[in-house]
């Protein structure tokens, strides 16, 4: 196996790990289409940082960050509905992000790397910043997990029980922002949800408890990782939807044993 | 009553738009006092709960509880995710200060031990309301507030669930908030009802709140009856304003 193959399954298995357990968190929260919007306004993130002549990576991270703190904020005010409020920052963030990016003609920017994603491309630096977004995600997770578990099975409940809800909520949000924004070059702006949400929903099918849930989500993300590079091996397809649709196939093979089997875990 | 103040709502207004939700209420419960709140749907009482709870912010009015006090709650319903498979051992857990009491003796105590491994998803609505004051149990309360706390549990498990708070209520020498429908099983062991439109209509002890014109507009007669039947030890009459006067016939 040459370098870059290595590169692609060390970054591709470190991102499945940590996508895994947050992504439970997405499935549960029910915040699928808020992790949606923050990648597509990290292409915006990109384009900003071209255009300011920055580190692209720190960039990318500085603008998730940023984006995150915005959602939340519109978040508390109740007169637009949350799902619109994300569909016109999804779209246009996106649509500026491309607009800036089609004007800067000083630099040539490969868009679909960043669309789609290439794994093959991944370099050492890249795997460092998802190494260090990694330990920072698991240390953070291990500290709170019972209070950001407790915050989502039943929001007043940890409230009235002391729980510091709006805190826990945030720093939530700007693990996922980090993630999203580490990963991109990974799947892409336009992959990287799923990489979010279909392990933790084939995981599901054979859990008990939370945690299962989300180690489940980690290994079921790994294998469909290592799935999807070997494929992309062999039959030279592109490494990111490759990945995608590994794991897409290891969820309806889960349903299907499962409705073969005639009931789920619960 | 003497007992010291637990927690103590005063003058609370809320408006939810063009809409009045409260209009200057004011409600205080004390150290082993029980309090039973009563009104017709869209009343207000869920609202006033959850601004005692601290959950929504009032426009005027202030609520003031006893310094670190403990509340367990118990919300009207629990929406569990059903993408999120957790038993009822995990849901225990959860609580804050879990561990201080062992979750074994909680469940003991609600009588639910043999549903420690089961699904959340999985139990029924009375077990599902023993589960929730087991999780208020956990915070080894000095205030239990329920909202409903025999919303779908059939007519046999009712009786029983309210004979259980009253066990719990006992032991653990709490005060307890409450609202319910169910006049006929709560009004016996209930030191003050707050009949609430709103407003507070009238309150006081249940065989006085019971006679009174205000509430008989609001939940009429038969609803009325049933109240005193369960509350009156027919010891005593009432005059006009409610007042209890001594026994003339006999």
């Amino acid at each position: 196996m040459t370098d870059f193959f290595v590169r692609a399954l060390a970054a591709g298995l470190l991102v499945a790990t940590v996508s895994g357990l947050l992504g439970s968190f997405v499935v549960w929260r029910r915040m699928s289409y808020f992790g949606d919007t923050l990648a597509h306004s990290s292409l915006l993130g990109v384009a900003l940082g071209i255009l300011l002549d920055m580190n692209l990576q720190l960039a990318v991270v500085v603008s998730a960050m940023l984006f995150a703190g915005v959602l939340l904020l519109l978040q508390r005010n109740k007169t637009i509905a949350t799902d619109t409020i994300l569909g016109i920052l999804s779209h246009s963030t996106l649509a500026f992000g491309l607009l800036i990016l089609a004007l800067s003609d000083t630099v040539q920017v490969n868009l679909s790397g960043y669309l789609f994603g290439d794994l093959l491309t991944v370099s050492t630096t890249d795997i460092l910043w998802i190494f260090a977004c990694g330990v920072l995600t698991s240390v953070v997770l291990a500290r709170f997990w019972i209070g950001f578990l407790a915050i989502t099975v039943h929001e007043e409940l940890a409230r009235v029980e002391g729980v510091a809800v709006e805190r826990l909520k945030a720093l939530l949000v700007m693990l996922i922002a980090l993630l999203i924004a580490v990963s991109m070059k990974v799947v892409g702006v336009l992959l990287i949800t799923a990489l979010l949400i279909i392990p933790p929903a084939a995981a599901r099918k054979l859990a008990h408890t939370p945690e299962q849930m989300a180690l489940g989500a980690s290994l079921i993300g790994c294998i469909a990782v290592s799935g999807g590079l070997l494929m992309s091996w062999e039959w030279d397809t592109p490494a990111g939807p490759s990945v995608v649709v590994t794991a897409c196939a290891v969820f309806l093979l889960v349903s299907l044993v499962q409705s073969l089997r005639g009931d789920g875990a619960q | 009553m003497n007992r010291p103040c637990l927690i103590e709502a005063s003058e609370i207004c809320l408006t939810f738009g063009q809409r009045q939700v409260l209009q200057h209420v004011s409600v205080k419960v004390h150290e082993g006092e029980v309090v039973t709140l009563i009104g017709p749907n869209g009343a207000g009482k869920t609202t006033l709960v959850r601004i005692m709870l601290g959950l929504l912010k009032p426009q005027t009015g202030r609520v003031q509880r006893r310094e670190g006090l403990r509340i367990g709650y118990m919300p009207q319903k629990l929406h569990i995710e059903p993408t999120l498979p957790i038993t009822v051992r995990r849901f225990l857990e959860l609580a804050r200060h879990a561990g201080k009491t062992p979750i074994a003796d909680v469940l003991e105590e609600v009588r639910i031990v043999h549903l420690l491994d089961q699904q959340m998803h999985a139990i029924s609505g009375g077990e599902m309301q023993r589960v929730l004051l087991a999780r208020a149990l956990t915070q080894s309360p000095q205030l239990l507030v329920l909202d409903e706390p025999a919303q779908g549990v059939d007519v046999s498990g009712q009786a029983e669930l309210y004979e259980l708070i009253n066990e719990i209520r006992t032991r653990h020498h709490c005060g307890v908030l409450m609202i319910s429908h169910d006049l006929h099983l709560v009004m016996a062991r209930t030191d003050e009802v707050i009949c609430l439109n709103k407003h507070i209509c009238c309150h006081g002890r249940p065989e006085h709140v019971s006679i009174d014109p205000s509430y008989l507009a609001l939940f009429g007669r038969k609803e009325a009856e049933s109240l005193a039947i369960y509350t009156h030890r027919h010891n005593h009459h009432h005059d006009l304003t409610g007042h209890v006067v001594e026994s003339r016939h006999d």
